[in-house]
């Protein structure tokens, strides 16, 4: 199948790109990494009238950290997360989820703002994002704005974002010390969406304890999952299985998960405890100074 | 009657003015209006990598790229591997050790591969592996792919071109 | 002169490289897609989005609007030709546009010419159909249900779904010996449906040119000659004026044997428009029309002593063919050679079964290196003994060695009437087990075991039957499967060669030469190979079910001996002496006791031009047709290693042994590799292929991000071995071997996911195998 006809755009600058949004709201699309828009339009499930291409407006691809916050700039690729030291040597969460998504074709283009505001629960950065407690910076019609991401995800595609708004930056604060953290996946093949997938972070405190922990959850729901209630129960405990156990109970409880191509509901559940498990217990080994 | 632009951008070395339908993706663009057409369609959805082009020095699948979004890009297909008459260290590999079969693949294997030893000249077994994920072949089985890359890592450490 | 080898030669055995891949590698092959005449237009078809409804109208008028439409097609339009349906291979008939109704999601209800394919994609969408939804049958079982919905009421007595009922074997000899068995095991397994997805899709350009009054079609088939005799039998197209061109094509394994709708659509519309027009389907196209595979729902069981001796098989299938017959098996032979399923056993009674029934799904059945039904037969017989060996508590390994068919036995006749033409099965599998080091293994998974990991070990001893087939019994629509081959030597020592066969990637180009030039002496660098041109080509019923060594192969064979016993008259003449005192030796044609008194084929050749002998024609040229006198059965062993994390039910293949005996091998090289890329797909089917439908018929994976294919990360090494045991039959012994590694992995594979757990007592595990599907085992079984 091909795509229907569109009218593209090459918006030079930001504030012409968000122009043209709010001129043709619904009708209008945003392409950046565009590898989840193009293959909806080709096989038609989606027929945008209006492409409004962003890829060519300059000073968008930065990735830097700032004022203890890693600024990830919307056109920022997958591939681009791979190859930066600052992700490698504090965010070892999104360094994992960066390597786990698609392939490296797919990596040369997909953005993380793109991953984020396309709104699928199947996407790898919004559990991750939640985890870190990230923020993405809105700029729209209205001006910008600051939203955290765990306030970003409405319902199944649907996202926080009005029709002429863009996200331009995405905000990481650098963890404190000693804090590690790691995203695991079971797909049904290399470069598949997730059956599950869980982000946890962790930031331990001088007697070796949880001081605060993040946790994410791909696919288990409508909308990416932040699973507050295992968090919670990890803050000032040791990081012994008891408390992972516990933590991956909860977490497990957390998530509403459905029969589909995938995989049953009931395994999905499952899943999320045991990887919440394996995915603590390797965010505190890095957390400790381990790889 | 279905709009139309052109797009131009610099592909195996040569400037071209592509007269592209405006829904056309560089795959189509490279095939239908460029008459290259080593590069091929496998899926339509970016699954199988037989579309592999390198785009501003970066491996991407161009059936996911819009035409448009080529203009001033400098792009390399299949076609401008060789120099003349002379192979790219993979494909006198591929040769060699028979890592192809119907063929269809092999084109966005070699652009990928190359892509691949263009960053890490030596990679591991794994890592040429997980890079090759993106491409899809029915025929061989990933072996002999594997064993040509090697053989032609090895080639181009010792001879660099 | 210097000695000629077969070495020299690059002859039968020699790894020579393939001569295809230098256009391959340089991006130039020439696939239907890359055909683009003056004037092309596209054909887009429009497809049934219900899986069964009634067609109350069909609207073109919106789409004629769309700027850029040339023309739609509907039954309509065909009905005045007698061409809105047509015969398919297996003697049924397939709607080429849905009339009445459709019969599967997906179905072809009208084709839209466009000048691009933009425009012919818009015009598709702008059709209007007005569908009535009709019950939805699905569920196979269901099919033959008493007031099931009548599927197929178009055929003039057709009361039910149901298509046909095959047996072979003795049915009371094989109940008698399961009522005194003194053991029997029963299993009941769905080989899933699943599709070969070629790299390459399906298409056609069509042209069927006004001016001259040919026609020229350029068609993704893996059987030009049969497909053009089809054509010409439906169409106002004659053969001597119609000429098919397969050229390179990406990948077959069975999708492109069947004519396809859009062939004819594409035929039609150029024959209407008076310009050439393509039709490639995408995809999901691909995936949710063309020839599916599988699709068999088999119950297997066996009788044996209680010391592991085989005495009787039964085997019961119902077969899904989705909404027509449009399988490609030989006529007279409906479930294909499904009766091999006795397999490398000496099995005393036997008894097979196949009923065959009409769905709401795609048609086929009959792909995907199959070998005409053999998969399945082997993954019955495979796993059924696996069952057996468990029941016994018997390894394995012991069990087959005990019921292997033993060489002197050979030629053996089975149960089921084939003559298996040479097998050494416990050969083939000790060096499998030597290479894998089972004994070690064994003890490494009791050791593991103890500690409560998963590891298993999984082995398939198969027999498989290839090269269809001798003319008295096997034909293709009436077309007796024996194939020709056209060798023309120039006068000055080179050769082109023209096949009834047509490769997909198999390499023909360079092992044919190969062949012919052990055959005649002459260097396979010299020896052109053309396949796949109706009008040139010698009439063959293309490649498929791994016949083109077998009998395109014997063909060549037998065509050089013509050309070397034109060339021995040469000799004597240009030797001055008699043909008598002439043989063929060290590849050239020598005086007998006096070896210095030789002549090449290349002189002889260049003397047939210029120094003909007395009586004879100029020309040194042959075509052959060869009838094979049987089958040929390579075999081979195969061994799975796995490992199974026990909480997630994820698993990694660890080793996977392969030895294959395809008798004669003509290029080890190519022949890894096609062995690689079998396994590859047996590794697909087993762990994560399956098409599948609700219960409104509606498909759920069509396209690759659902429908999956393993990619290098899955793969592990594939370490390969062989033993050659010749066929008797064959001219050169060679048994072909393009399917073997797809018929002999996925029981292999999911014969270790069970070893794995059957400590925990499971005994099955359906295909594909997936992590889920093990945790769910484990959960259970109260272990995760």
């Amino acid at each position: 199948m091909l795509p229907a006809q569109f009218e593209y755009h090459a918006p030079e600058s930001l504030g012409d790109a968000i122009a043209l949004l709010k001129q043709h709201g619904d009708e209008a699309k945003v392409l950046s990494g565009g590898h989840s828009l193009v293959p909806l339009m080709k096989l038609r499930f989606a027929a945008p009238a209006h492409i409004v291409d962003i890829n060519g407006i300059p000073g968008l691809d930065y990735l830097k950290e700032e004022n203890g916050v890693l600024k990830i700039g919307a056109l920022v690729r997958e591939a681009d997360l791979e190859t930066s030291d600052v992700v490698a040597s504090k965010f070892p969460l999104i360094l994992d989820t960066a390597k786990q998504i698609a392939d490296p074709q797919v990596r040369n283009r997909a953005t993380i703002a793109g991953n984020l505001a396309h709104g699928d629960p199947a996407n790898d950065h919004p559990a991750t994002m939640l985890a870190l407690g990230a923020e993405v910076v809105i700029e729209g019609s209205g001006g910008e704005r600051v939203l955290p991401v765990s306030e970003l995800f409405v319902s199944t595609l649907t996202t926080a974002l009005a029709s002429d708004e863009i996200i331009k930056e995405v905000r990481v604060p650098v963890p404190p010390g000693k804090s590690g953290g790691a995203y695991l996946k079971i797909e049904r093949r290399v470069g598949d969406f997730a059956i599950v997938a869980v982000a946890a972070q962790v930031t331990l405190d001088e007697s070796g304890n949880i001081a605060s922990a993040g946790i994410g959850l791909t696919n288990v729901a409508p909308v990416p999952v932040k699973a507050t209630d295992a968090e919670a129960s990890l803050a000032g405990k040791a990081p012994d299985e008891a408390a992972l156990e516990e933590a991956g109970r909860l977490a497990a409880e957390s998530c509403d998960p459905t029969t589909d191509n995938r995989a049953p509901a009931e395994y999905k559940r499952a899943m999320v405890k045991e990887l919440t498990i394996r995915a603590l217990r390797r965010a505190v080994e890095r957390a400790q100074g381990g790889k | 009657m279905s709009k139309k632009r052109m797009v131009n951008a610099t592909i195996n070395g040569r400037e071209q003015t592509l007269l592209c339908d405006n829904r056309m993706s560089l795959l189509d663009a490279l095939r239908d209006a460029a008459g290259l057409t080593g590069t091929k369609e496998g899926c339509l959805t970016g699954d199988c990598g037989a579309c592999s082009v390198v785009m501003n020095g970066k491996l991407v699948d161009s059936c996911l790229v819009m035409a448009a979004e080529a203009e001033g890009a400098a792009i390399t297909t299949v076609e401008g591997l060789a120099i003349g008459s002379d192979l790219h260290a993979l494909q006198q590999a591929f040769l060699a050790e028979a890592a192809l079969q119907c063929g269809v693949c092999t084109p966005g294997f070699l652009v990928a591969s190359k892509a691949l030893l263009d960053r890490n000249p030596d990679p591991t077994e794994h890592e040429i592996r997980y890079w090759l994920a993106g491409n899809l072949c029915r025929c061989t089985g990933y072996q002999k792919i594997l064993e040509a890359v090697q053989s032609a890592a090895a080639q181009l450490r010792d001879n660099p071109r | 002169m210097s000695e000629i080898t077969s070495e020299s030669l690059g002859g039968i055995g020699q790894s020579v490289k393939r001569k295809e891949d230098l256009r391959f590698i340089l991006g130039k092959g020439s696939y239907v897609e890359d055909f683009y005449l003056p004037g092309m237009v596209y054909g887009c078809v429009v497809r049934s989005p219900f899986a069964h409804a009634k067609i109350n109208g069909i609207d073109s008028s919106e789409a004629l609007k769309v700027p850029g439409v040339m023309a739609v097609i509907t039954a309509k339009e065909l009905e005045g030709a007698n061409l809105s349906w047509m015969p398919t291979l297996a003697g049924d008939t397939q709607a080429v546009l849905a009339d009445k109704k459709v019969h599967f999601q997906s179905q072809e209800v009208a084709f839209v010419i466009g000048e691009t394919q933009y425009a012919a994609a818009d015009g598709a969408e702008a059709v209007e159909v007005d569908y009535e939804e009709l019950p939805v049958v699905v569920d196979p079982f269901k099919a033959l249900d008493p007031g099931a919905p009548l599927l197929r009421d178009d055929k003039e007595g057709q009361k039910d779904n149901h298509i046909f009922n095959w047996q072979a074997g003795d049915k009371e000899a094989t109940e008698k010996a399961f009522q005194n068995a003194e053991v029997t095991v029963s299993q009941s397994t769905h080989y899933q449906r699943c599709h070969p997805a070629p790299m390459e899709t399906c298409g056609c350009v069509a042209d069927v040119n006004p001016g001259t009054g040919r026609t020229t079609i350029y068609i993704t088939s893996q059987a030009p000659h049969a497909h053009r005799t089809v054509l010409a039998l439906v169409s106002p197209l004659k053969e001597h004026t119609t000429r098919l061109v397969s050229p390179d094509l990406g990948g077959g394994f069975g999708n492109k044997v069947p004519v396809y709708p859009g062939y004819i659509l594409a035929t039609v519309a150029s024959l209407t428009l008076g310009l050439p027009v393509k039709w490639i389907e995408t995809r999901s196209e691909n995936i949710q029309s063309t020839g599916f595979a599988r699709d068999y729902h088999t119950t297997m069981e066996l009788a044996a002593t209680k010391d592991g001796k085989i005495t009787a098989l039964r085997v019961k299938t119902l077969a899904d063919h989705g909404a027509f017959n449009a399988q490609a098996n030989p006529m007279k032979w409906p479930a294909g050679l499904f009766s091999i399923c006795t397999g490398s056993y000496d099995i005393p009674n036997a008894h097979v079964e196949v009923d065959a029934v009409y769905t709401n799904k795609a048609p086929g059945g009959v792909a995907y290196r199959c070998s005409f039904r053999v998969t399945e037969a082997s993954y019955a017989i495979e796993r059924a003994v696996d069952l057996l060996a468990g029941e016994l508590k018997m390894d394995p390994v012991q069990l087959r060695k005990k019921n292997f068919i033993q060489p002197d036995q050979f030629p053996y006749t089975s149960v089921t009437g084939w003559e298996y033409d040479s097998g050494d099965y416990e050969k083939a599998m000790q060096v499998a087990l030597d290479l894998v080091g089972y004994e070690d293994l064994r003890k490494e998974q009791a050791e593991k075991r103890a500690k409560g990991e998963l590891m298993g070990i999984g082995i398939s001893s198969f027999t498989e039957i290839a090269g269809a087939g001798p003319r008295k019994d096997f034909d293709i629509l009436g077309l007796s499967m024996n194939d020709g081959a056209e060798i023309r030597v120039h006068p000055t020592g080179t050769v082109t060669a023209r096949f009834g066969v047509k490769s997909q990637g198999q390499g023909h180009e360079t092992t044919f030469a190969q062949i012919l030039a052990e055959e005649l002496g002459l260097p396979e660098a010299d020896i052109l190979v053309e396949e796949g041109d109706t009008d040139t080509a010698p009439y063959g019923l293309g490649t498929y079910g791994s016949r083109s060594t077998p009998v395109a192969g014997g063909a060549a064979v037998l065509a050089a001996r013509k050309v070397r016993e034109k060339g021995m008259k040469i000799a004597a003449h240009l030797l001055e002496v008699s043909e008598a005192d002439i043989e063929w030796k060290n590849y050239q044609f020598q005086v007998k006791g006096a070896p210095a008194k030789a002549k090449t084929m290349a002189e002889v050749a260049f003397a047939a031009y210029t120094n003909a002998p007395p009586g004879e024609e100029v020309g040194l040229e042959a075509t052959y047709y060869y009838d094979p006198p049987n089958f040929t059965f390579p075999f081979g062993t195969y061994i799975c290693v796995l490992d199974i994390d026990n909480k997630t039910g994820e698993f990694k293949i660890r080793r996977f042994v392969a030895v294959d005996d395809c008798g004669t091998i003509i290029n080890p090289m190519i022949l890894e590799g096609q062995i690689h890329g079998g396994l590859t797909e047996g590794l697909a089917i087993a762990t994560m292929q399956e098409i599948r439908f609700d219960d409104q018929g509606n498909c759920l994976n069509g396209s690759f991000m659902d429908y999956l294919l393993p990619t290098a990360v899955e793969v592990p090494n594939w370490d390969l071995d062989r033993t050659v045991t010749p066929s008797p039959h064959h001219p050169i012994g060679a048994k072909g071997v393009g399917e073997s590694s797809n018929v002999g992995s996925p029981a292999a594979i999911v014969n270790a996911f069970v070893d794995a757990l059957s400590h925990l007592g499971v005994t099955n595990i359906e295909m594909p195998v997936t992590p889920w599907k093990i945790w769910q085992l484990l959960h259970e079984k109260g272990v995760a």
